[in-house]
């Protein structure tokens, strides 16, 4: 019956109150018993006991935990001692996810700031550019960027045409054209909040310090990043996280060597050779450790807001 | 002697910086495209101007399976975009003009969930639960799927163009007699069409583009383009590839314009 | 004819208020901003609760429909026109939710539009209007169905001066052509008086002051009405003695005078009294009037009036309004000159606080 918070108009009310269990209950079905089960499920499957020919047997155990974690020596009867393996690749994931972050911070940040100092009516234009690579199939991307890289590739051709370099440089296969291809993947989710930021700080603040002397790069440090922090830490959390699960990047760039945790999951799934409660595991690791970097990053955000 | 304004906000180097980026972001598009009228079977010799590929595509050894590919795609992307989108616009109707209710939060936690989530966690998770239901893996696998993590997608330009209408109308027209469902039907979703749209749009690309949930859910007997492609890619990238990926290239941006002109076209005011 | 719209409170906005409003009749919420009249307008319409209390239209209980089952419309304040129709689509919209075939609807809807003057707007989109020409387009629309009560919530505010006035005055012909029943609602006082049959005073959600314009503005009840309405004078006296319908009042610094008894005010009592600037006059010597000794302060010329501040001896300052013709000229004196202040018959108020 009462309908509306203010009599000036809100776009918050509760017209439909009524309606909204129904409204809701599609979005409720779907999601629950297409996202939210099967992540249930996939904790279940943690636990279980693997399967020949992939799948599982309805068996509880640790085994795959214990794969994951444990040790126990060539015949697997030894005392648990930590085993790196499988951490390993977890650091090294980490590792290029944080690479591929400082690498789209280093070349986002100036691009952002850049773009949000245009005139006004171009700034659209320009986010209109960054964005444009994004919505292309991420695997044709990747896909390009392996063509790119390749010993015989464009990319080697065109150096070795001009003369800076002799021979092909090796970078395909790479860590580097893993984290390029990271950074090529998510780049727009640097610049987009940067962006954001940049274009809602106050430039009287910079000119205030600049009629108190301070030189651009000292206003820069010392001004405007503190006010664009949040934009900033919103970026790298936005590469950062895709990056540490990516998968094609590292398959299709890194080869063999580059062996991350997206591909490991993988391989679990694959075929004969697999192990689906390991697998399994090693998803829950992944996403608990996602969690919990997001979890500090809302708390961040929160208490950011209050501040503001 | 000329003065130059002292310009607050430029940056040394920035621009070229920025310029960098653009080229980095551009470039490898640009090559592929360039070499898909590659007059060669070799993808390292430049031998002319030809669309011998784009005909390959469409006729050559390799052609029906990505015909296959490509209807399963689209078709799955035209059926999962409509069904997320609608599932989508009657949940933002109830977070937005539903009141405040203790789910409200939850409701919008579980709408990101599949943005939050990595996307192999979601492709492992939903192969598990169909396994441990014994769903067989197939076409019907791939929809499902995608219209679960579609939906967020469709979600947020219909919530942000429904944030920006005010409620007003719908008063106004309750106040003149209509039923609430004729001042939803009526009102708000004329006025909310553009966000359903890009919602739509959105949703699409998102589903077409789809590679790592798609292939863990797929089983061993249907493909999508980008299964297809990846297959065809590990074992060497060849000169029809480049010509379905310019292809695939030139509707995307199709659909990033036709999104840009429908925002833009802002019909409340 | 009774038109009774009698309601108690909502305890956030809204205190006790009972009032009933006839048929046929301009009656005016007035008040500042946040003193209840949108909200009891609102509960009228049907989009705010009513936590205790009844509104009746006509005998009938209305206050538990919701608002698509009231024969109430609203004109709203920022006008509400559904951007994605034309003009004749809005103003038929509300027919055609009562049932009514398209043709019947569009018919009437011309008709509306003829009534406001905007025929040939009647293909347009409400963007391609100015905001008076969306304002009657509002104002057909609401009128459309015939409602038994159209509420107006602050329809002026957003118009110039100059369409203001020229709306006032078309506002009120509409209403008289059509009989319905208009509630206004303003905080421009001028606007209540010019276009009102009875005003409601309102403040701090509840109701002040209840009357037609000329009794609220000459005979106000409480300091709030005295003061909202118009500019006076508030003097603090205490009543001495009350007889034959006079109260005999003093002030501080000595000075006395007697004016009409008022109803809740008792010997004793210190209250304030009210006085309209343009109700006193100036003399060099006393009066047969009730008079006041001062001292000139001060004449400040406004155009049409010239206005004279006055320091009564030992007591509080007035202001006399004069008005800036050759018979007020002859009552102006110079500053430091001393000056009796005269009260007009009648003009002095007590005011029940």
């Amino acid at each position: 019956m009462a309908a509306g918070a203010a009599s000036g108009g809100s776009s918050q009310s509760d017209t439909y109150k009524e309606a909204r269990g129904w409204l809701l209950l599609p979005a409720w079905a779907v999601l629950g018993v297409f996202v939210l089960a099967p992540v249930l499920m996939m904790l279940v499957y943690s636990f279980l006991t693997k399967e020949f020919r992939g799948g599982v047997i309805w068996e509880f155990s640790l085994g795959a935990y214990d794969q994951f974690f444990c040790n126990r020596g060539l015949f697997g009867d030894e005392p648990c001692s930590i085993e790196w393996t499988y951490i390993n690749i977890f650091w090294r994931s980490i590792w290029q996810a944080g690479a591929a972050t400082i690498l789209s911070l280093v070349i986002g940040f100036p691009t952002a700031y850049f773009i949000a100092t245009r005139p006004e009516k171009i700034r659209p234009l320009w986010v209109f550019m960054i964005t444009i690579p994004y919505w292309v199939n991420l695997l044709i991307r990747t896909v390009s960027m392996k063509f790119m890289l390749r010993d015989q590739g464009p990319l080697n051709d065109f150096l070795i045409s001009t003369g800076l370099i002799d021979s092909p440089i090796h970078i395909i296969n790479t860590n580097f054209a893993v984290q390029l291809g990271l950074f090529y993947s998510y780049l727009p989710f640097m610049v987009l909040p940067i962006y954001a930021s940049v274009e809602r700080y106050n430039f009287n603040l910079s000119e205030a310090a600049a009629d108190l002397y301070a030189s651009k790069w000292v206003t820069a440090r010392r001004i405007l990043l503190p006010a664009v922090k949040p934009g900033v830490i919103a970026g790298c959390v936005l590469v950062f996280v895709p990056s540490l699960g990516s998968f094609l990047a590292p398959d299709l760039l890194g080869g063999a060597k580059n062996f991350m945790i997206g591909s490991l999951i993988e391989e679990q799934f694959k075929g004969n050779a697999g192990n689906w409660p390991f697998g399994a595991a090693a998803s829950m690791v992944l996403l608990t450790m996602v969690l919990i970097l997001l979890v500090v990053f809302a708390r961040q955000q929160a208490r950011a807001e209050k501040a503001q | 002697m000329s003065t130059r304004k002292y310009d607050i906000k430029s940056l040394p180097g920035f621009l070229p910086i920025t310029i960098l980026c653009l080229v980095v972001l551009y470039a490898p598009l640009v090559v592929v495209t360039l070499y898909s009228f590659n007059d060669s079977t070799s993808i390292t010799i430049w031998e002319g101007v030809s669309l011998r590929w784009y005909a390959d595509v469409f006729n050559g050894p390799e052609s029906t399976k990505f015909k296959i590919a490509a209807w399963n795609s689209f078709s799955i992307a035209i059926i999962a975009a409509t069904c997320a989108t609608t599932i989508a616009t009657l949940a933002a109707t109830a977070m937005i003009r539903g009141g405040r209710f203790r789910l409200r939060t939850v409701s919008f936690g579980l709408i990101s969930l599949p943005l939050m989530v990595p996307e192999i966690v979601t492709a492992v998770a939903t192969l598990i639960f169909f396994n441990s239901i014994g769903f067989t893996r197939g076409y019907t696998t791939i929809l499902v799927a995608h219209i679960a993590f579609c939906i967020p997608f469709a979600y947020m330009p219909i919530s942000a163009r429904m944030q920006g209408i005010e409620d007003t109308y719908e008063q106004a027209a309750l106040d003149l007699y209509a039923s609430k469902r004729q001042a939803f039907t009526k009102i708000l979703l004329p006025l909310m069409m553009p966000g359903i749209i890009s919602g739509f749009l959105l949703a699409f690309i998102i589903s077409l583009d789809d590679f790592i949930i798609t292939n863990f859910v797929k089983g061993a007997g249907v493909e999508t383009l980008p299964t297809a492609i990846f297959g065809s890619v590990k074992q060497g990238i060849k000169p029809n590839i480049m010509a379905i990926s310019t292809m695939l290239l030139a509707l995307s941006v199709l659909m990033v314009t036709i999104s840009y002109f429908v925002s833009k076209k802002d019909n409340t005011k | 004819m009774r038109n009774a719209v009698k309601r108690y409170g909502d305890f956030t906005a809204l205190q006790e208020i009972s009032l009933s409003i006839y048929d046929n009749e301009f009656f005016t919420l007035l008040g500042p901003s946040g003193c209840g009249k949108t909200t009891l307008l609102r509960m009228i319409a049907g989009f705010e609760d009513v936590s205790e209390g009844a509104i009746f239209l006509f005998d009938d209980e209305i206050e538990t429909l919701p608002p698509n089952k009231r024969p109430v419309n609203t004109v709203f304040q920022n006008y509400a026109l559904f951007p994605h129709m034309t003009v004749t689509e809005n103003v038929s919209f509300g027919l055609e939710m009562l049932g009514k075939s398209k043709a019947e609807a569009r018919a009437r809807a011309a008709d509306m539009l003829e009534l406001v003057q905007l025929t040939q707007f009647a293909g347009r989109k409400p963007s391609q209007l100015s905001g008076g020409q969306q304002q009657r387009v509002a104002l057909a629309r609401a009128l459309a169905p015939q409602p038994k009560v159209l509420l107006l919530d602050e329809p002026l505010s957003a118009l110039d001066l100059k369409l203001r006035q020229a709306m006032r005055f078309e506002l009120k012909e509409i209403q008289r052509e059509t009989g319905i029943t208009f509630i206004f609602v303003t905080h421009d006082q001028e606007e209540a008086l010019t276009m009102s049959d009875r005003i409601a005073v309102m403040s701090a959600g509840e109701l002040q002051q209840l009357g037609e314009a000329k009794e609220i503005y000459e005979r106000p009840r409480n300091m709030f009405v005295a003061d909202f309405i118009g500019e006076t004078n508030l003097l603090e006296v205490s009543v001495d003695k009350i007889a034959k319908g006079r109260a005999a009042c003093h002030l501080g610094g000595g000075h006395e005078l007697t004016c009409n008894e008022v109803e809740g005010v008792g010997v004793g009592a210190n209250v304030h009294l009210s006085i309209r600037p343009e109700r006193l006059f100036l003399s060099e010597t006393a009066t047969e009037a009730e008079s006041l000794k001062g001292t000139i302060r001060d004449n400040i010329f406004i155009g049409t009036d010239i206005q004279t501040l006055v320091q009564l001896d030992d007591g509080p300052q007035m202001m006399v309004r004069t008005s800036n013709s050759d018979r007020g000229n002859k009552r102006i004196f110079d500053a430091g000159r001393p000056a009796f202040v005269n009260m007009e018959q009648g003009a002095a108020r007590l005011l029940v606080d």
